[in-house]
């Protein structure tokens, strides 16, 4: 953890202020969800999946439940075809390396609902290395999402029709959006020899 | 050596698409060859690069791709103070400046809580509006470049270059102003500046005549256009298309009227929506739209005119910068300035989604906050992003004339693509 927080070049008091509270941090204890009411919930419920979200989070008016990677089809599954969230607003990671290592990856996918007029957030918990099931048969749009994805994190999505780099040159080393990926260092091109040449 | 290993050779040391090859399927026969459009290429809208499959002329398959443009935006805003990070989110769309500031303020004003009074709220749905009309004029100068009408080009350059003006006036610089910022705005109008918003909106539909004159009942142009890139209404949501070009697939979301931000439930205003999802349908929501702006922007104006000297600027300090004036008579007013732009300040941990509908689509910014002053993870969504993966689907089994008036109708931004 000090290498990490030495990395994201974090201070005495930002530590401070972030060990005290951030994101419950996957403390819930499953299907502890009462007291909680949304129309995705009751569907949730229906299918009976309610003992597989491990957070809940209301993140400023927008309901987000973080599940495990073994059940998020089966959750954007009901999502799209019972809750009428027809329509994927953004798919996108988070790497959490300074707040949890055993939870250092965040998939997020946020989904809208055009005949409700509301969003909610459903988000799939990895550790480091460990794959997450592609979305791309249930929303045909996190195609391209998925592979940014992989490129800035390096998370491997299992079944992806076509799981390559997007942003970054294909012959990249690392994942960018990281937090252990250094801001900087990159090599001027066409500077390798530049010493040389002016010593000449 | 042989002229055909020299091929084979090179076919070899290049990346697959930029020289052209061609392919023999001997089960059916066909013989397709792959060219390669772009990254360079004037009506791919900056750089963007297609590899494409053709037989004949026709489109077999289309690879978009993208990355050419990547600045790594985001990583770079995860490193800044919230109030620093606000000038990159006018250089990732650059054409949909305003509307990127408002998204990210709307975030970081979730975050921090703080209400903004209401004349920067009626300014930033004006300055939203003269910016969707600026960029709307922009697609419409290069989309009927690409189809080969050339004069509408000029004209609409000129439209937008008054709307350039008009933020210089207001700010010193013409394109990226960071002018609409987390607290309201960054100041408010000076003298002269409604009135040259004013002599802008009075010329406006008279040009929006002659748009329509030049293109609407163009035979050339309906040719080109008519019954070209259709998306069905499933097609889109599948490609997660949003703004204009889902609109003209026939599904009425427009968040200004589904999720109304910055007051535009108080705004009378009407969202086009098509009928059959081709090209010619996207160019007449996008003219609608354009219709319906100059609306907004009159009643936008009506209402900031109604308020003479009304704040445009949070009176909390921990969030904006105090007055000017005061900087010489208080002290407080110096230390909390010196606080803002040194250090920044701190929103409690959490979430925030701020979100608007910007010229090309939902434009979203989402913020993580960690407690320290810089944000942990900002997320952009760019519409174009979602808007280009329709592109295969649009142009696939098409004529490869077509791909340049697909691109142009789905109005895409390479920065906003690759930020």
């Amino acid at each position: 953890m000090v290498d990490a927080d030495v990395r994201l070049g974090l201070s005495g008091s930002d530590l401070a202020i972030r060990n005290k509270t951030f994101h419950s941090a996957l403390t819930m204890t499953p299907g502890t969800l009462d007291g909680i009411s949304h129309r995705f919930l009751s569907v949730v419920n229906e299918h009976g999946l309610q003992e597989s979200v491990v957070d809940f989070q209301n993140c400023n008016g927008i309901p987000s439940f973080t599940v495990t990677p073994d059940v998020i089809e089966a959750f954007l599954r009901i999502a799209k075809e019972n809750s009428s969230y027809d329509l994927l607003s953004d798919c996108f990671g988070v790497d959490r390396l300074a707040f949890s290592t055993a939870h250092r990856f965040e998939v997020v996918y946020s989904l809208y609902s055009i005949q409700h007029s509301d969003r909610i957030i459903v988000r799939v918990a990895l550790a480091l290395d460990q794959p997450c099931p592609t979305a791309a048969g249930i929303y045909p749009a996190t195609v391209w999402p998925e592979r940014e994805i992989y490129d800035m994190f390096g998370v491997e999505f299992t079944g992806h029709p076509d799981l390559r780099r997007i942003l970054m040159p294909d012959d990249w080393v690392g994942h960018p959006l990281r937090k252990d990926f250094p801001l900087g260092g990159e090599e001027v091109e066409f500077s390798h020899n530049v010493r040389e040449q002016e010593s000449k | 050596m042989q002229n055909s290993d020299l091929m084979s050779e090179r076919s070899t040391t290049f990346p697959a698409g930029i020289e052209v090859e061609r392919q023999h399927d001997p089960d059916t026969g066909a013989d397709t060859m792959t060219i390669n459009m772009g990254p360079s290429h004037p009506s791919t809208h900056g750089v963007l690069r297609l590899v494409l499959e053709l037989d004949g002329e026709n489109v077999v398959r289309c690879t978009p791709h993208i990355g050419y443009l990547h600045t790594g935006i985001e990583k770079t805003m995860e490193n800044l103070s919230y109030y620093k990070a606000l000038v990159l989110t006018d250089r990732e769309d650059y054409l949909s400046n305003l509307c990127n500031n408002l998204a990210y303020s709307l975030a970081v004003e979730q975050l921090v809580d703080v209400v903004i009074p209401e004349k920067s709220q009626v300014l930033r749905v004006l300055l939203n509006e003269l910016e969707r009309i600026a960029s709307h004029m922009l697609w419409l100068g290069t989309h009927a470049l690409d189809i080969g009408a050339m004069s509408v080009f000029f004209y609409t350059w000129q439209d937008r270059d008054l709307i350039l003006e008009i933020k210089e006036h207001m700010s010193g610089v013409r394109t990226k102003t960071s002018w609409i910022c987390p607290g309201g705005l960054r100041g408010d109008m000076p003298s002269g500046w409604y009135e040259r918003v004013e002599s802008f909106l009075n010329q406006f539909p008279k040009r929006m005549e002659m748009y329509e004159g030049l293109l609407s009942n163009n035979p050339i142009w309906l040719e080109r256009t008519r019954g070209v890139g259709v998306l069905t209404p499933q097609d889109a949501l599948d490609a997660g298309l949003t703004g204009p070009s889902l609109r003209a697939s026939g599904v009425a979301w427009d968040l200004r009227k589904s999720n109304p931000y910055s007051g535009y439930e108080q705004y009378e205003f009407d969202i086009a929506v098509g009928q059959y999802g081709d090209v010619l349908d996207r160019y007449r929501v996008r003219m609608e739209e354009l219709r319906q702006s100059y609306e907004i922007c009159r009643q936008a104006m009506k209402r900031a005119l109604a308020m003479p000297g009304a704040p445009v600027r949070t009176n909390d300090r921990k969030i904006a910068p105090p007055p000017k004036a005061e900087l010489d008579t208080s002290m407080e007013a110096l230390i909390h300035h010196f606080k803002l732009f040194t250090e920044g300040y701190h929103p409690p941990v959490g979430e925030a989604l701020g979100v608007v509908e910007g010229p090309r689509g939902e434009k979203a910014y989402y913020v993580i906050s960690d407690g320290s002053n810089r944000p942990y993870r900002v997320r952009i969504k760019g519409p174009s992003f979602y808007n280009l993966q329709a592109l295969p689907k649009m142009c696939e089994g098409r004529l490869v004339a077509d791909v340049v008036a697909m691109i142009g109708s789905i109005d895409i931004v390479l920065g906003d693509i690759d930020r």
